[in-house]
């Protein structure tokens, strides 16, 4: 075991698209009567979670099993970890136990294709959101223009190195949108002083339908789940031909589809992911 | 594609072996019309036949012999794609491929006479891995095997019904073939092996 991908800052260009090719092409397997294949058959995936994300552990665990592998999920609530087992130790003993690929609660979500020069504003809670840094890694990578949009006390300090804009006001940035990426505001955050209170955060960051048809004719709503309805993003938004929330959730499963079967098929000779 | 298929698939240097013809374009195209003749006969006219190629090229021989057979008989026979990749048996001695293209006829398999079409059989190995294939995507009424070269050294208990030419090779030789909608030219070429 000796492949990793670690941050979606590693990938190249060339490995982000060979992802999302293979991905696309996994993505049919969902359509199929028999929704399986063998090629993980035999093969360990340990999901080692260390904070709890239902949907992802859900959605790696669906990705391995469509690739016939056998998952074993770890919570680190209540197990060694919690008695103070290192990380490194965790993982020895979970490679001694015979796991061929550990997954470690991380998240990165879907992304479409060709995205040269697409510009997606990515709005809300960036301080505290495990893809917003993953999505601005990955999609400038990609190619596309992505900005940023959130109160000065979400973003987090290092947010200036960023390969992406920054911006305070929403409906500034909305005409020039191709995609809007709406994070979700943590519940455990709203009471802390982030922002007033969670009405002026929805007056000023939430996407109600109002604010949707600031955006050009053909852009689109995305959201990374779970979502706050009335929040950051009001219910007929959410739930809009624009939106694409629940195509998102069967393409992580794909994209995680793609990871798995990259990172485990192959020689040990192959070449480092 | 045969693993030997996928090492004449690389890139070749000029003069690097000497290579011979074994099919001319003229001979490719007389083997293929042959094979649909053949088709046709066995299946009596093509009525529920689907044509499914394996990538890479497969796929165009397959959309070939679909036409072929539909100038013949006058009406459309489906013709389509199916990836094994990963179905294949050497997943973890090699390192991982890009996936190719599964594009089933929208008619679908079930109750259909499948017509697999490949390249070059040589080991069985790629034959074997789309029979699994394509029981994940519907249960044929039949499965037949059309190859436009058949190189011998098989592996598995697997024979082709439609074989466009018998290539009688050693081990050490590399079969390539070549179709203009992949290479830009139509050739099928015997390579001694580059030591």
């Amino acid at each position: 075991m000796n492949r990793h991908l670690i941050s979606a800052g590693d990938l190249s260009q060339d490995d982000a698209v060979l992802i999302l090719d293979t991905a696309d092409e996994l993505d049919r397997i969902a359509e199929r009567p028999v929704k399986k294949l063998p090629t993980l058959r035999g093969r360990t995936v340990v999901n080692l979670f260390y904070e709890d994300s239902t949907r992802t552990r859900i959605s790696f665990e669906a990705a391995a099993k469509r690739l016939s592998a056998d998952v074993i999920n770890f919570s680190a609530k209540g197990s060694s970890v919690t008695k103070g087992e290192s990380l490194k130790d965790t993982a020895l003993t979970l490679e001694a136990m015979g796991a061929d690929a550990v997954v470690i609660r991380h998240s990165a979500s879907g992304a479409p294709h060709r995205l040269d020069g697409l510009r997606v504003t990515i709005v809300g809670d960036v301080l505290h959101s495990r893809v917003a840094r993953s999505n601005v890694l990955l999609l400038s990578t990609l190619g596309a223009e992505v900005t940023l949009v959130a109160p000065p006390t979400l973003l987090p300090v290092a947010v200036g190195s960023w390969p992406c804009a920054v911006g305070y006001d929403l409906d500034a940035a909305l005409p020039k949108a191709d995609v809007v990426m709406m994070l979700r505001v943590q519940q455990e955050r709203m009471n802390a002083a982030y922002f007033p209170t969670v009405r002026e955060y929805s007056r000023r960051y939430g996407l109600d339908a109002a604010r949707m048809a600031l955006l050009p004719e053909h852009g689109i709503v995305m959201h990374p789940g779970p979502m706050n309805r009335g929040v950051e993003i009001a219910a007929e938004v959410a739930d809009s031909v624009r939106s694409t929330i629940v195509e998102q959730v069967a393409n992580g499963v794909s994209v995680r589809m793609a990871v798995l079967y990259l990172l485990l098929s192959g020689s040990d000779q192959g070449d480092q992911r | 594609m045969t693993h030997a298929a996928d090492q004449a698939g690389r890139a070749q240097r000029p003069g690097d072996s000497p290579a011979r013809a074994v099919l001319e374009p003229a001979g490719i195209k007389r083997a293929l019309t042959r094979i649909a003749h053949e088709i046709l006969e066995r299946t009596n006219g093509a009525g529920d036949v689907v044509l499914l190629g394996i990538p890479t090229r497969g796929v165009p021989l397959a959309h070939r012999l679909a036409e072929r057979l539909e100038q013949v008989e006058g009406h459309p026979v489906p013709a389509g794609s199916l990836d094994i990749t990963m179905y294949r048996d050497d997943l973890r001695l090699r390192p991982a491929r890009a996936l190719g293209h599964t594009e089933v006829p929208t008619a679908g398999i079930d109750d259909k006479i499948v017509v697999l079409v490949d390249d070059v059989l040589y080991s069985g190995r790629t034959v074997r891995a789309a029979l699994d294939a394509l029981g994940d995507i519907g249960r044929p009424r039949a499965v037949q095997l059309a190859v436009l070269v058949d190189r011998g050294h098989r592996e598995l208990p697997i024979r082709p019904d439609y074989v466009g030419k018998n290539l009688p090779t050693s081990q050490r030789e590399m079969v390539r073939v070549l179709l203009t909608e992949v290479d830009g030219q139509d050739a099928v070429l015997l390579e001694r092996e580059v030591s």
